[in-house]
């Protein structure tokens, strides 16, 4: 499509923010204030060529009978491995490409409240974006592997280091948890391309379904093979979401990591496990999610759809009972996120049949599941942002994150009371935002299907406005807490700009989803063959 | 279709864009506020007096620029909505040939698209006469009642995006946009109810109102998501204009309850319903309107007339046809759907009239009365009465509009007496700070009222007609008219013997005669006899602009209060009929062009016994008001004579059943006990409690291979090798501290790594 530099762009996007956090992290400390331009101007650049990528692939869509990725580059590499540099970005790909360009240089803004070591920590965030962007645009299973596995390190940093009273266990606990799911992907991916003598993602979609039961693969029946590969990559990918019963790190994560790390944590690297399941789990075992689970007697789906309806209810219950505002939060992703997992189970489920019988019993309910849930991650990635800039900025001003110490803040604070429920508006689906439309989306995607749990999931439903209410009513109303009569507490300029694209987008996508929507719905169509 | 806004088929997008922009003028530029400190009168009233602190009052410039700015928004709506209304009723055949709408591919699903747009038939008209109209006579009220308020641009602002959802409602053409407006107004309800946010008592409505209305709303949604995913689309039009369609909605078993031979139709209906009765405030999930008085006076009339109840039973007029469906109420074949309506309508009028009966306050009285006049329409469109129960809604809107504002009036009046009282009394001693008065004095107490017909006789007078209408005062009110429709319907079907129509018809008549009682007891306590306190010996309104803007829209609103009833005359009414309606009953014959001919009734013949059952339970109840509150008033520390009449059913009443602490109790506390439970025994307790198992376990074995280790390697292996050494200390002194030597090593790895990387791509495409 086009150059920078003499790179593709979608290599560019991976490698710029590395040679940036370089360039930023050897910076000389002493004179923060360059060091933050330059990171934010890195930043900006990055982010500009990724949304000129969804805007070009928007513009540019494949035909239905060609390939349906664009910027497409294959290079040699590790061919001995039958590894290579695969890129190229289909309309979910384009979709998160977008928003981590859009949500980095914002996180980079809201970092200029970090005063320690502040050079490091920006370079930090500009690394992360490097595996964040290489996990979006990779089409070859060992170069997802590597950068789904590269965006930890950053991330652990940043926490470990930058983050709140209790953050060495909060870190280490990501850590742990983190390591400990990509350990059986680990091996999965292994097993896979040994298997199959290929990491092309698109290749093993279609070969490694077709390995018969029966035949033996390493000495071992094929069907013990996969069920062993379709564990490692589900519990990797269940951790990230997270999907409960998987989730109990990133309340700690969350709540302790810095504002720009929660931003991008929530905001992001959530959406790189419900990415898997689109890129690899379902596509890669079609044939395991129609599959009985012998000790509950339903199927893999249904269990998939069943947790992540767990996600949701509990996932609000225990935001509604925090007074800790940013795990108020983070719980919110919980539930949040269950969204974006029962609609996945939804399109699952499609997926199987389409692969055992050609056809899905109803695509149309698939694809309108499965655009939810993409839409669903785009729009959480939104909102979480903000929620989390927020919750960070009225920490970062009181030193406290205790809801009970705050109280009637909207008297002093005009402003950052109306972006503060203008933003849990959005996060709580009120229509007219952007939430609203792909919890629309899911919940027509699911009702047909999982009728049962999409009534149960009303609930969470219900008890979202719950915990929104409740962090309105403590942050914001009742007579003013005079403890912080002193205290600046309006909103900053700088938080402000750093704001305003989540709070346009939120609403722009909420009044006119087809913006975005068609990008999606075309590779969705395409991939369940509606 | 080219886009041109003359045409009245596009003219409807127009109509919410004139609130909804001044929504976005008034926050974003309009809202300039300076800083006073916090005990100036400015900020007085609902407001604490924080010692030593600025806080921010809206400037006179942004004030007045935000009153214009709202004005003007609504000004532009009702001028759009007049002329798509005006050039529908000149149009031949309106509703069944020729309707008003227009859309746009909204949303991708697939191949196809979800199409959104506005739609325009003769329910929407009827509709965009009231709403405007109503929602302008409130913004004229609120210029004077929000003067001296802080915050008065903030007011303007949420009250103009409370009308463009309302608006947004009315003109939709789907379910789901339909829904959109239905949520923006919670919203906006929800903001203005804790308008006054520092106060306890209002936060605490505007959550119970969100809240409430949110357990009803999730409902909904399955039901809007049950019919899309039924009927591929949410369009009314093609939908309820469709009775194949809805015919096989009603022959397919529901997804959920199916084997219970639950209709597909049925379970959307009655999933609908569940939306308005959280909406339109029904039993069971009433309790969050009496508390939404917590916001200032215009907008409980917002609430209570011209939009949020409103919208909740414009709602189920509009999809009547599908409740309908799998049955016929005029030949006393009910629906699962509809017998819910009148079950739960009936009950509601009859139950929340009795509440009223025994409150003091003069908006909670209020307050129960529009939960019981919605109970009407809705037990209307339980029985089929569709017209009646439309018809019910746009004159209900009129008066119960007019009667929220005479009673802020009387608050308004209440107060200002009490600042006069409160000056003279401080006189003596000046150090009383002019805030000790309020909490211990209530405004809205009618026991504290009395006599106020002579301070605020135009208050009364409007007072006066409003209650009369809400009554159903015979013939010359427009409450009697529609009420009359729903009560002659119910009796039609009680002649055929249909059970259904004979609850309605009992339960609303007794319901409407207490209407008539409660009315005239208010009517009585506020404003006849003599003043009971020295407040209200000195309740006046003033003079000047704040006034005025306070009185014209109640002299308008009484004017439809009375008037708006005539277009709804039965022809075959004695003497009356001939004079209004000569040809035919004009609101019957327009409306009636919005259902499909499948789904119209003709309206039953005048029946004296309907009509003599209005006259007697309007006028027996005001009769029996009169004789117990009018014609021996209360005086200053005298009981309520119903308290010794009624004994402890009187306590019953008065604490509305009780049914506020039982929801706590049941429902409140137990949510909030299982968040803890979740959080601290789900989350900490087992699945953290696995994860610190597993991770102690793990170190435990490090350790035992350490000591392993050490006994076993250390004591044979003196020849390790000293580079080996040398390497494990060097790793060693980065692992003990500098965390910044440490992240430099692994970027210049990745470094190392990128460039690699970056130098064979770019090598090998410039190769390939």
């Amino acid at each position: 499509m086009f150059d920078i530099f003499g790179i593709d762009p979608l290599s560019f996007l991976i490698i710029a923010p590395a040679i940036a956090a370089l360039i930023v992290a050897a910076m000389p400390s002493a004179n923060k204030s360059l060091v933050r331009w330059v990171a934010l101007g890195f930043a900006v650049l990055i982010g500009a060529v990724a949304v000129t990528v969804f805007f070009v692939y928007q513009q540019n869509q494949p035909s239905p009978d060609a390939s349906p990725f664009l910027f497409e580059v294959q290079v040699e590499w590790f061919s001995l491995l039958g590894a290579s540099w695969h890129v190229g970005i289909d309309g979910v790909s384009a979709t998160m490409v977008l928003l981590t360009g859009i949500l980095v240089p914002l996180a980079v803004l809201i970092s200029w409240e970090v005063e320690d070591r502040a050079h490091i920590h920006l370079a930090l965030l500009l690394f992360f974006e490097t595996g964040l962007m290489g996990v979006f645009v990779a089409m070859d299973l060992m170069i997802f592997f590597l950068f789904y596995e590269l965006s930890l390190v950053p991330m652990y940093f940043i926490i470990d280091q930058w983050g709140g009273p209790n953050r060495k266990y909060a870190a280490t606990k990501f850590m742990i948890y983190s390591v400990g799911g990509t350990l059986g992907m680990l091996l999965a991916t292994q097993l896979i391309g040994w298997s199959a003598g290929t990491y092309e993602i698109a290749t093993l979609a279609t070969q490694w379904p077709a390995f018969r039961e029966g035949s033996a693969l390493l000495g071992i029946d094929v069907a013990t093979v996969k069920a062993l590969a379709f564990v490692g990559f589900f519990v990797a990918f269940c951790i990230k979401v997270p999907i409960w019963p998987f989730h109990t790190w990133l309340p700690d994560a969350h709540g302790e990591a810095p504002t720009a790390g929660s931003m991008l944590l929530a905001g992001v690297m959530l959406k790189l496990g419900a990415y898997g399941f689109i890129r690899l789990v379902i596509p890669l075992f079609p044939d395991v999610w129609n599959s009985t689970v012998g000790l509950l007697n339903i199927d893999v789906a249904t269990l998939f759809a069943a947790l992540s309806v767990l996600g949701i209810v509990l996932g609000a219950f225990a935001a509604f009972g925090q007074n800790d505002i940013k795990r108020l939060v983070a719980y919110s992703s919980v539930n949040h996120m269950g969204f974006v997992g029962i609609g996945l189970a939804v399109m699952a489920r499609a997926y199987g049949q389409m692969w055992a019988t050609g056809a899905a019993a109803d695509a149309q309910t698939a694809i309108i599941a499965t655009n939810g849930a993409v839409l669903q991650m785009f729009n959480h990635g939104l909102s979480s942002a903000a929620m989390f800039l927020l919750a960070g900025g009225i920490y970062h001003k009181t030193h406290t994150r205790d809801l009970r110490e705050y109280g009637g803040f909207w008297v002093k604070a005009p402003i950052y009371g109306a972006i503060f429920i203008f933003t849990s508006m959005a996060s709580l689906g009120l229509p007219g935002l952007n939430g609203f439309v792909s919890e629309f989306l899911v919940v027509r995607g699911t009702w047909p299907v999982f009728t049962a749990l999409t009534a149960i999931a009303m609930i969470g439903l219900l008890f979202t406005g719950g915990y929104i209410l409740k962090g309105i009513r403590a942050v914001l109303h009742g007579p003013f807490n005079l403890k912080w009569r002193d205290y600046h507490l309006e909103i900053e300029r700088r938080e402000v700009v750093a704001i305003a694209p989540l709070l346009a987008l939120m609403l722009i996508t909420g009044v006119v989803p087809n913006w975005i929507l068609p990008v999606i719905n075309d590779t969705v169509t395409r991939i369940l063959g509606g | 279709m080219e886009v041109n806004f003359s045409d009245p088929n596009f003219l409807p997008w127009l109509i919410p864009v004139g609130p909804l922009l001044a929504f976005f003028i008034i926050t974003l530029a309009t809202n300039r506020a300076r800083l006073v400190p916090a005990t100036s009168h400015e900020y007085g009233g609902h407001h604490p007096d924080y010692e030593g602190m600025l806080v921010p009052v809206a400037t006179v410039p942004s004030r007045i620029l935000s009153v214009t700015v709202g004005l003007a928004g609504v000004i532009m709506a009702l001028f759009f909505s007049y002329t798509v209304a005006f050039s529908a009723f000149g149009e031949h055949g309106f509703g069944a040939e020729v309707v008003y709408a227009s859309n746009i591919a909204w949303m991708a699903t697939g191949d196809t698209a979800f199409r959104l747009g506005v739609f325009v038939d003769p329910l929407t008209v009827i509709m965009l006469i009231m709403v405007p109209l109503a929602v302008l006579m409130i913004f004229i009220y609120s210029i004077g009642y929000m003067a001296h308020d802080p915050r008065q641009s903030r007011f303007f602002a949420l009250i103009s995006l409370f009308a463009g959802a309302m608006l947004t409602l009315v003109v939709a053409d789907n379910l789901l946009l339909l829904f959109v407006g239905w949520e923006v107004m919670g919203l906006c309800s929800y903001m203005l109810i804790g308008f006054w946010f520092e106060k306890k008592s209002a936060y605490k409505a505007a959550i119970k109102a969100f809240i409430t209305t949110r357990v009803a709303d999730v409902v909904m949604l399955l039901g809007i998501v049950y019919l899309y995913y039924a009927t591929g689309t949410l369009n009314f039009r093609d939908i309820l204009y469709n009775p194949e369609l809805l015919e096989q909605l009603a022959a397919t078993p529901a997804l959920i309850f199916g084997s219970w031979g639950i209709s597909a139709a049925s379970i959307i209906g009655i999933f609908l319903i569940v939306g308005t009765i959280g909406k339109s405030a029904q039993f069971p999930l009433h309790v969050w309107l009496p508390d939404a008085m917590e916001g200032p006076t215009p907008v409980s009339a917002m609430i209570h007339a011209a939009a949020m109840v409103s919208a909740g039973i414009y709602a189920i007029i509009r999809i009547y046809p599908l409740l309908e469906a799998g049955g016929n109420p005029h030949y006393g074949i009910l629906s699962q759907p509809m017998v819910l309506m009148a079950v739960v309508g009936s009950f509601t009028a009859l139950f929340a009239a009795t509440i009223a009966v025994a409150q003091n306050d003069v908006k909670r009285v209020l307050a129960y009365s529009t939960i019981s006049q919605l109970g009407f329409m809705m037990a209307a469109l339980g029985i089929g009465a569709y017209i009646a129960a439309a018809f019910h809604l746009i004159t209900h809107a009129f008066f119960k509009a007019l009667l929220f504002m005479a009673s802020g009036s009387v608050i308004h009046g209440m107060e200002h007496g009490e600042h006069h009282v409160h000056e003279h009394a401080a006189h003596g001693h000046d150090d009383h700070h002019h805030d000790d008065h309020h909490g211990h004095f209530d405004p809205q107490d009618m026991m504290n009222m009395g006599g106020l017909r002579k301070t605020m006789p135009v208050t009364f007078i409007t007072f006066l007609i409003g209650g009369f209408s809400l009554a159903g005062f015979p013939l010359i009110t427009a409450g009697f008219w529609s009420k009359d429709e729903i009560l002659a319907d119910a009796f039609y079907g009680l002649t055929k013997g249909y059970g259904a129509h004979a609850l309605v018809f009992i339960m609303l008549a007794v319901a409407a005669f207490l209407t008539a009682f409660y009315t005239m007891r208010q009517l009585g306590l506020t404003f006849w006899g003599e003043p009971r306190t020295e407040v209200a010996k000195h309740a006046n309104l003033g003079r000047g602009l704040v006034s005025f803007t306070m009185t014209l829209p109640l002299i308008i609103l009484a004017f439809f209060a009375i008037t708006a009833g005539f277009v709804g005359v039965p022809p075959d009414f004695p003497i009356l009929g001939p004079i209004f309606s000569p040809e035919h009953n004009a609101f019957h014959y327009f409306v009636i062009e919005t259902l499909h001919p499948a789904f119209q009734a003709e309206a039953p013949a005048v029946n004296a016994i309907p009509v003599l059952t209005s006259f007697v339970v309007a006028l027996g109840g005001l009769g029996l008001g009169w004789w117990m509150y009018w014609r021996k008033p209360l005086v200053a520390g005298e009981e309520d004579p119903l308290v010794g009449i009624l004994g402890p059913v009187h306590t019953v009443l008065k604490n509305k059943y009780y049914i506020d602490e039982i929801y706590v109790a049941v429902f409140v506390k137990p949510s909030q006990a299982f968040s803890r439970f979740v959080i601290d025994f789900i989350d900490r307790g087992i699945l953290d409690g696995i994860l610190h198992t597993i991770a102690r376990v793990a170190t435990w074995i490090g350790d035992l291979f350490k000591v392993l280790n050490t006994w076993l390697i250390d004591g044979v292996g003196d020849g390790i090798p000293d580079g080996i050494f040398d390497f494990g200390g060097w790793v060693r002194r980065i692992q003990t501290g500098h965390v910044q030597e440490y992240l430099l090593v692994v970027l210049g790895a990745v470094l190392v790594i990128g460039i690699i990387l970056a130098l064979s791509t770019g090598i090998l495409q410039a190769a390939g």
